[in-house]
């Protein structure tokens, strides 16, 4: 029945994954302008929210969060929770995502971003007594909100094509099941 | 709550809401875990390094080979134009090398007279590549090709170029995790050189840009301590070895309290275009000349 293509999915789910972080911390460091990378756990994360809904997006969002809380947090979890919950918000607005619609999908990952620097920098610097709010907005997290939008510009129509294809496939297999 | 995002996911078992949090209790109980301990590190840590590592190092090796290939290109064009640049620059080296060896001569007999001959050159060091780096914009680490197959383990001291990097804060069978002494969450105890006062050199995001790090609580009541003094690590810190280079003061405010003193300094090593480094594989407590500290 569907078992089959779901298990596709999450294969090809988890190569995005890895592919993203691994381009991002090797690839992208190199092509970092100004010292400032972009996100692309954030795109992953809140384009699969929108366009499967909160059960994936949060699923992603906490692996990929564990990946690089793993690799890079001070401690385990952090990262994870940021990320499900941006990605389980962003499954909210699945019932008003259209495929040839680009601009919410551009907007949800940026405002995505901008609340994932923002919830960074409180509870990492805030926290800490960095108080000077207007340099760390304006050199990491608006920064890192543009590159972002001009990466996802980029890699968005190929997350969408996939996903489609996905879904094309799990339908076929589907209808194969009830007829 | 949403009718239409269940329908959708009707092969799924658990609602989403729970989902949710069944995984913030998981986060929060990780993060309360490992806050203190590193129990949950092992496994994980093992388990990227088989899935995840291998691929940083082939894209590490692959973005070597093209740098490579491209210097090569630009150098074959600049060739020429550098043969004669270079000759000049052979003339003014060779003054500028008689002013080195005055300084080296005048820095050995220095040493000699800190006893500080052993440097680093008694430390068992391992060469290692960097091969990814921080995936965020806030803080500065980066993951190295050794691990603990290769006897490395937390805490230990990385250096290049002659100064203080960072220590290793994560340890995987094929990787570890080096947090720079830059990143905004690095403290690390130093002491200048040559009066040996204790300071702390703490990495600062905002002084990023800027190349610099910050020092803070240095008590020089004699305003012995002037810009261009080195820092070293101290005696004192108990994570870094004893006089480890890590830069130079280059400025020095007064504290408003008018006991201590704080201002920059800049660090020895080019954390931008850091591509390998040596880690010490001694440990501040093995270490038997290590004064105070050997009874540990």
């Amino acid at each position: 029945m569907e078992n089959n293509s779901s298990i596709l999915r999450k294969v090809i789910v988890t190569l995005f994954v890895v592919l993203c972080f691994i381009l991002q911390c090797s690839v992208f460091n190199s092509l970092a302008l100004g010292g400032i990378i972009p996100n692309l756990m954030i795109i992953l994360t809140s384009s699969f929210g929108f366009m499967r809904g909160e059960k994936e997006g949060l699923l992603i969002g906490f692996f990929s969060g564990l990946l690089c809380d793993i690799f890079f947090g001070s401690f385990l979890g952090f990262y994870a929770m940021i990320m499900m919950y941006i990605g389980f918000i962003n499954g909210k607005f699945c019932r008003i995502f259209y495929p040839e619609d680009i601009k919410l999908p551009l907007a949800l990952i940026v405002v995505s971003d901008i609340s994932y620097g923002l919830l960074c920098y409180i509870l990492m610097f805030l926290l800490r007594g960095r108080f000077h709010f207007p340099y760390y907005f304006t050199r990491v997290i608006l920064p890192e909100a543009l590159y972002t939008i001009v990466v996802t510009i980029v890699l968005y129509p190929l997350i969408l094509k996939v996903n489609q294809k996905l879904e094309e496939k799990e339908k076929r297999s589907a209808q194969k099941f009830v007829s | 709550m949403s009718p239409v995002v269940k329908r959708k996911g009707e092969r799924f078992t658990l609602p989403s809401k729970y989902l949710l949090f069944i995984l913030t209790i998981l986060c929060t109980v990780m993060m309360l875990v490992t806050f203190g301990t590193n129990v949950f590190n092992r496994p994980f840590n093992r388990v990227v390094g088989y899935v995840i590592v291998p691929f940083e190092q082939g894209i590490a090796k692959a973005g070597e080979w093209l740098s490579n290939r491209s210097d090569e290109l630009v150098q074959i064009r600049t060739l020429l134009a550098e043969n004669s640049a270079l000759k000049e620059q052979v003339a003014s080296l060779t003054e500028e090398n008689t002013l080195l060896q005055q300084d080296k001569y005048e820095l050995n007999e220095l040493r000699g007279l800190l006893e500080l001959d052993e440097e680093y050159g008694d430390y068992n060091k391992i060469g290692a590549r960097i091969i990814s780096r921080d995936s965020g914009n806030w803080y500065s680490s980066f993951v190295i090709d050794k691990g603990s197959n290769d006897g490395l383990a937390d805490d230990m001291n990385v250096i290049a170029g002659g100064g203080l990097v960072g220590r290793i804060t994560s340890v995987g069978p094929n990787w570890s995790r080096v947090t720079s002494i830059i990143s905004d969450n690095s403290n690390v105890s130093g002491m200048t050189l040559a009066t040996g006062d204790n300071l702390i050199v703490s990495g600062d995001l905002q002084l990023m840009a800027q190349g610099v790090i910050s020092f803070s609580k240095l008590v020089d009541s004699q305003d012995a301590v002037v810009e261009g003094d080195k820092v070293v690590t101290s005696d004192i810190s108990d994570k870094y070895l004893p006089n480890i280079l890590i830069g130079y003061i280059s400025t020095i405010n007064k504290d408003t309290n008018n006991l201590t003193k704080s201002g920059y300094l800049t660090p020895v090593v080019d954390f931008e275009h850091l591509s390998e480094v040596l880690v010490i594989t001694d440990k501040k407590q093995q270490i038997p000349s290590g004064g105070n500290t050997d009874g540990k």
